[in-house]
């Protein structure tokens, strides 16, 4: 301990040790007095869990598109969040008109069906067109410059699409099929939590799926690791990244239809942004880069979220609590990233990667 | 050669300077006039939040203002009305941006605005400092209207506002809570918002000097769409009501999952004006039947009429809650320009700056959508213009949730129910 | 189909759908008729009407200058041009029918046969590659129900709701009233003037390229400058009444809109101008460069002068509200040189920097409101506290450095990301509501002193802003060509080589972001004296990325790119407040523009533009 590879005292490496211990010191205290105050149940917790685990799969979806561009083009696609805005925006017309119809309700399943598919191609759509005119121009420029036209294109789609479909804020219908809960002795599981994780998990069954198994997939993986030798296979790269960019987009749209679905209230042009930070943390989180850290990462954060406040800091006695679960989240984030600087899955990446 | 090109410049620049503004004026008012040419507009300035996660609140005063333009056919005198739309985002410094440009045309008479306090605090100065005159819609913040600095205030002659002040609306909230409804515990959250931080903090102090028992005070994010952290330990707390003051879209994330959370089955739920717009019940849904809101009395058959003219105009129901109030300042305003204007005979108009603020301090039982407006001028009430009697508790029933009538029903009215009956 | 085919036609097919598509987005996001409301010259033309028509101007000229270079006709031209025009107009109509009470079966009917046809055409394209019927059929079978499921989405979407306006809530009255030129009872006739005025002004693009050079450019110019002053008649307005008096004033423009007589005359100046520039301004270039070296370095001292005394006359040029952007300019600079040590100099990627910024305004908050936060009730003074604020921001970059020196690249960017999070949820906390006021933020803070004046108006913040950064662009200039510069470099270039050189890595970062801080604190500082309150909604991670993209949008590492970054990046969005909800949009549309035109940013530096070449080859050799 304190010493660093040549075996030398290093007070950054002291520093970071008790920082360490400081905060671990921290959650431990603050736990032990939450749950010795007896407070919040066993029940109260399980529910919390699940609530964390399906916010934590919405992030997660996100969280894929940002892996799979990044995977790819080493590039972070800030406009990712309002890729999921616009998947989820425009769904809510259809759910609207589907609610009206009277087939929501008739036909639960099929209509969640058609909504996905609906909001997964609407995201596409921008994801694609996105990649097309503000990021294909500058492949091969340095790294930071597509980082600025994605903050660009967010600022952009946001506010197009306000323009597009106005200002209020919007809620998905209530689909009957969704309310209620699942009695398990004392503890009681919202149906809609279980859709949102067992929807959230077939989706990332289908992209494993996609990139283990198909020719299109071995070729998202061949252009990943050598973009140079992908080319001289005969793999038409343009094409793959533009793939890619559909595929999270997809996944994007996808989740803009489960959180609607989950979180019906607060559709509107700025509900992507945050979202998009918090599932950009959660691909960070969990290796960037790294499929299964995406997903990892994103649960992860979701249950720090969920948890984190009541468990830590309102054992330590600070008030707001609940205000404070993001400054929880970095904190964890930046106490994982102290302990495994690539994420949790992380491969260690050489200079050119990381 | 270098010498003769900068003796050229101060030239220039001495020129340029030197030129005589507006020297032949018959104005004699203290902080000057608008002086408006034969074909020239009345103009009045807006700074509202009209980009970013708050412009929702912006743009739903500027079609208040817009209508009221409207309602007169677009002229005042005889001239025609044009407004001047500033973003000043919901920041000290954006109302603070958006005031020097306002204030930095002469021809502007008078400013509806800031959307947020925080941007009003920034605006202030600059707006006192040139002579004119603000109508804020939506600050409610009690520092504004408070000349005391030592305790926080900021005001300065030439801030008014529609939109009441926390002082009295808020604590009104609590005198409801613990007179009729009868409930011994609360919890109040904040979203961290300059207004729902001081309404919560009102309404607890005045629960708690009516003999009521604050059982929890926390926040949540803007942006959050998950509350279930925050109602759990609500619920471990075990209050009778939650009082939640919190704008779209956080209010129906709340109100939605409040009502599923176990424990608070049975516990009231209260929100206040942020809120209290048509979409809030059908948004939140199922969950919405039942809760309590404290709001402006909007006065029916008159706002009944205004909302059907903006959904005709716009195309959507109004984005947030402070369109009536903006109606009314607008009206207040426009009012006023046309009581202190004075006419020469070539048909030039005069607008004293100080007689254009006096005349919106005369400002007397004006009846505006949001009730009987009278203008105080005495600390800390100075300037407010929000009705304090006009107000009430409205219950949401299913009828607003379902079929989209709106507004709820009254079940308190201030103006005509005493807690003395209750 | 010879003539379909060729390449000129395709051009003009490309072009003028994309112009119509642009016409037709504007409309549809409301910006058409928003800038109908705003006048570029008084009761003449309106900045709606002007997007309508310069559209279609600008893409015949370039579609015109692509033909002449190719050698075509002037006649095919001309007929490019007025197909040009007439394609834009096209997407705007077809809405326009949809929009109807009369042709809305159209749309339906529209809506529910495009699956079809783009899956014909895709599955006789991909047959015609040569891939068999079977793979044909699937693809057709494929692509129908996808678009399908959008398309017929779509359809139900609008037949629930009755109208378009249901859902594209800008597609409404005054929208059919801009681009009909005001007969929105008369459909066809709309779409005649519509069609007409678009093909008109497709053809003038023409005419306008195909015109002999000096008379072209001086009419360019003089048209540019007319729209452009029109369109910004404020900040022009602004700008004037300075320097004029009102009457004056009020015979050029009707508030903030020019007269058709200063127009014309604007126009006939500004092309007379360039008809000069035209004629002679190559001579004078050739005069300029035939100079012996004496006089240039002459001509080029005297440049600098005056710029130097119009950086200090500034504020009286260009009056109180421009000054005021001035100051948030200058603060921006300020941050600007400072994270570009981090990032530009040692290339840490720091996407936490509000955190800087957020110290230092607390810090002079605190210590001088003269409110019930205040802890010294005014004794403090703004002169006091900078340095103070200095200190502290340079220990609170220490302090949040320590944890990620041994993070990299975009797991370093996320940390500080979240480091810039924590500060601004800390400020606005329950928590440390007794302390820096929580939500309520601090108030009453007192305007800087200078013998005994107030310094409380932007023209005179500004000269401490400018004393600022000239003192940080010199420290700056200093350290890029210091050993620990050079250290720094080493680092950016890469870390592993770095370490193995020597060099103490750990210590050289702390440094970097240490001193990358301090700027960021003194600009807090100021920027909490200047607004007189501070407010934790001011603290977001936008600060943190518009410092980082006026620093690309300059030129990493380039000082004089960094000042010009932040005058574009920062100076736009103010600019831009005359388009009022469009400004981001526009924002967002620039940056994306301006980085694919300009990648190396609009100063570059020139060493960095050599690694960045070098970088791309062996990218490409190692293909990374």
């Amino acid at each position: 301990m304190f010493r660093n590879k040549s075996g030398e005292f290093s007070w950054v490496d002291f520093t970071i040790d008790v920082l360490r211990v400081l905060i671990v010191l921290a959650v431990v205290v603050g736990a032990w007095n939450t749950l010795s105050s007896g407070r919040i149940s066993l029940a109260q917790w399980v529910n919390l869990l699940a609530a964390g685990l399906s916010q934590g799969s919405i992030y997660a979806l996100i969280a894929l598109g940002y892996t799979l561009v990044y995977g790819i083009l080493l590039m972070i696609n800030f406009a990712h969040g309002e890729v999921f805005m616009a998947g989820a925006f425009t769904t809510f017309f259809f759910a609207e008109a589907l609610n009206r119809t009277g087939f929501l309700n008739e036909q639960p399943l099929l209509a969640i069906l058609l909504m996905i598919l609906f909001a997964g191609l609407v995201s596409m759509t921008v994801a694609v067109l996105v990649e097309r005119i503000a990021y294909r121009p500058l492949r091969g420029s340095p790294r930071l410059v597509p980082l600025i036209t994605a903050i660009g294109a967010s600022f952009f789609l946001q506010y197009a699409f306000r323009g597009l479909y106005g200002s209020s804020f919007k809620a998905y219908p209530q689909v009957r099929a969704l309310q209620g809960a699942v009695q398990i002795g004392d503890i009681s599981i919202p149906v809609a939590q279980i859709f949102v994780f067992c929807s959230a998990l077939v989706l990332m069954i289908g992209l494993h799926w996609l990139v283990e198994r198909t020719r299109i997939g071995k070729a998202m993986r061949a252009v990943s690791e050598n973009k140079e030798v992908a080319r001289l296979m005969g793999i038409d790269i343009d094409w793959v990244i533009l793939f890619t960019f559909g595929v999270g987009g997809f996944l994007a749209g996808s989740a803009g239809v489960i959180n609607g679905l989950f979180r019906p209230q607060g559709v509107n042009f700025y509900m992507g942004f945050i979202p998009g930070i918090k599932a950009f943390t959660a691909a960070v989180l969990g290796g960037i880069g790294n499929i299964p850290g995406a997903m990892l990462g994103g649960l992860f954060l979701g249950v720090i979220e969920a948890i984190g406040p009541n468990l830590v800091l309102a054992g330590l006695g600070i008030p707001g609590a609940n205000q404070l679960k993001d400054v929880i989240a970095f904190t964890m984030l930046v106490l994982v990233l102290i302990f495994r600087p690539q994420g949790i899955l992380g491969e260690r990446l050489s200079e050119t990667k990381a | 050669m270098i010498r003769t090109g900068l003796i050229s410049l101060i030239l220039a620049l001495m020129l340029g300077w030197a030129a005589p503004v507006g020297a032949h004026s018959a104005c004699e008012d203290p902080l000057g006039c608008v002086e408006l040419g034969a074909d020239d507009p009345i103009v009045i300035g807006a700074m509202l939040v009209v980009s970013g996660a708050n412009s929702a609140l912006g743009l739903d005063a500027q079609g208040g203002v817009e209508l009221a333009i409207e309602a007169r056919g677009g002229m005042l005198l005889e001239r025609e009305i044009e407004m001047v739309v500033e973003d000043s985002l919901c920041s000290a410094e954006g109302g603070q941006a958006a005031a020097q440009r306002l204030a930095a045309d002469p021809s502007i008479i008078g400013i509806i605005g800031t959307s947020c306090s925080s941007a009003a605090q920034g605006a202030l100065p600059i707006v006192n400092a040139a002579g004119m005159l603000m109508i804020a819609p939506s600050n409610t913040s009690p520092s504004l209207t408070n000349e005391d600095t030592a305790s926080g205030g900021v005001y300065l002659p030439g801030y008014f506002r529609t939109s009441p002040n926390d002082l009295i609306r808020s604590a009104k909230a609590a005198e409801y809570a613990i007179k009729v409804l009868g409930v011994a515990s609360l919890a109040t959250v904040h979203d961290g918002d300059t207004y729902t931080e001081g309404a919560t903090r009102v309404m607890a102090e005045r629960f708690a000097e009516l003999g009521g028992d604050v059982v929890f005070s926390g926040a949540v994010n803007k942006g959050d769409t998950d509350m279930t952290a925050i109602l759990t330990e609500i619920a471990a707390s075990g209050p009778d009501i939650v009082y939640f003051p919190l704008f779209e879209p956080e209010s129906n994330f709340f109100g939605a999952q409040m009502a599923t959370t176990p424990g608070l089955e049975d516990a009231v739920m209260m929100t206040a004006a942020a809120s209290f717009v048509e979409s809030f019940p059908e948004n939140t849904g199922d969950a919405a039947i039942g809760i309590y809101m404290s709001g402006p009395l909007v006065g029916g058959d008159a706002y009944e009429a205004f909302l059907t003219t903006w959904l005709d105009e716009f195309g959507e129901s109004p984005p947030s809650g402070y369109h009536a109030h903006a109606y009314d300042a607008a009206n207040i305003l426009l009012d006023a320009i046309e009581a202190s204007a004075v006419a020469s005979d070539d048909g030039d108009l005069t607008i004293g700056r100080s007689a254009l603020r006096d005349a919106v301090h005369a400002v007397e039982d004006y009846p505006g959508l949001t009730g009987a407006l009278t203008c105080y001028d005495e600390s800390p009430y100075a300037g407010d213009c929000g009705s304090v009697t006009a107000m009430a508790i409205f219950h949401i029933t299913e009828a607003e949730v379902y079929d989209g009538n709106w507004p709820p029903p009254a079940v308190w009215n201030f103006a005509t129910d005493s807690f003395e009956d209750a | 189909m010879n003539i379909l085919a060729s390449e000129a036609s395709r051009r003009v097919l490309r072009l003028g759908l994309l112009s119509g598509s642009f016409i037709l987005f504007a409309g549809v996001i409301g910006m058409i008729a928003a800038f109908h409301e705003r006048e570029v010259v008084n009761d003449f033309i309106s900045l709606g009407q002007a997007l309508l028509l310069a559209t279609p101007f600008v893409t015949s000229y370039v579609a015109t200058t692509r033909m002449t270079e190719a050698g075509e006709d002037p006649r095919v031209a001309l007929a490019g041009g007025l197909a040009i025009g007439l394609l834009s107009a096209l997407p705007t109509v077809i809405l326009l029918l949809f929009n109807s009470d009369e042709y809305r079966y159209l749309l339906d009917a529209s809506l529910k046969l495009i699956p079809f046809v783009a899956a014909s055409y895709l599955a006789w394209k991909s047959h015609a590659q040569g891939n068999e019927m079977r793979q044909a059929a699937a693809t057709w079978l494929i692509s129908a129900l996808l678009i399908g499921i959008v398309t017929f989405g779509f359809a139900l979407i609008f037949e629930v709701k009755g109208d378009l306006r249901g859902v594209l809530v800008h597609v409404d009255r005054d929208w059919v009233e801009v681009v009909t030129f005001d007969h929105r009872n008369e459909l066809w006739t709309g779409i005649g003037f519509l069609l007409a005025a678009s093909a008109g002004a497709g053809l003038a693009g023409v005419i306008m390229r195909i015109m002999p050079d000096i008379p072209r450019r001086a009419l360019l110019y003089g048209l540019g400058v007319t729209l452009l002053v029109g369109a910004f008649g404020e900040t022009v307005r602004l700008i004037l009444q300075e320097n004029l008096d009102r009457d004056t004033l009020r015979e050029i423009f009707r508030r903030d809109t020019l007269r058709q007589n200063s127009a014309a005359v604007l126009f006939i100046v500004s092309t007379a101008a360039g008809f000069l520039w035209a004629m002679f301004g190559g001579r004078a270039q050739s005069q300029f460069a035939a100079l012996d070296n004496s006089s240039r370095h002459k001509i080029r001292n005297l440049g600098m002068l005056v710029f130097a005394a119009l950086l200090l006359a500034l504020p009286w040029l260009i009056g109180r509200t421009l000054s005021d952007v001035a100051v948030t300019i200058g603060i921006f600079v300020l941050m600007g040189l400072g994270l570009n040590i981090a990032i530009g100099l040692a290339g840490l990627l720091d996407l936490g920097y509000v955190t800087n910024y957020a110290v230092g305004a607390y810090i002079l908050a605190v210590l001088t409101s003269i409110g019930p936060l205040g802890l010294f009730k005014g004794s403090f003074t703004f002169w006091m506290v900078i340095p103070i604020a200095l200190l502290a921001a340079m220990c609170a970059g220490f302090l949040f450095a320590v944890p990620v020196l041994r993070m990299r690249g975009d797991y370093l960017a996320i940390a500080t990301l979240g480091f810039g999070e924590i500060i601004g949820k800390l400020a606005l906390s329950d928590w440390l509501k007794p302390l820096i006021g929580g939500a309520q933020g601090v108030q009453n803070i007192p305007k800087p002193f200078l013998f005994a004046t107030e310094l409380k108006n932007p023209e005179q913040l500004y000269y401490i802003v400018l004393v600022a950064s000239l003192v940080t662009l010199f420290v700056s200039i200093r350290l890029n060509n210091s050993r620990t510069g050079r250290q720094w470099m080493a680092i950016r270039e890469d870390e592993d080589v770095a370490t193995a050189m020597g060099i103490d890595t750990a210590r050289a970062k702390l440094l970097a972001f240490t001193l990358s801080a301090a700027t960021g604190g003194v600009a807090g500082a100021i920027f909490a004296a200047k607004v007189g309150t501070v407010f934790p909604n001011s603290f977001t991670v936008f600060i943190s990325i518009n410092v980082l993209s006026l620093i690309i949008v300059g030129g990493i590492a380039s000082n004089p790119g960094i000042v010009l970054g932040a005058v574009v990046l920062i100076g736009m969005p103010e600019l831009l407040r005359e388009f009022s909800e469009f400004r981001f949009l526009m924002y967002g549309a620039l940056l994306i523009l301006m980085m694919i035109n300009r990648p190396q940013g609009l100063i570059p530096s020139k060493l960095v533009m050599h690694e960045v070449q070098a970088g791309v080859k062996t990218k490409v050799s190692t293909g990374d």
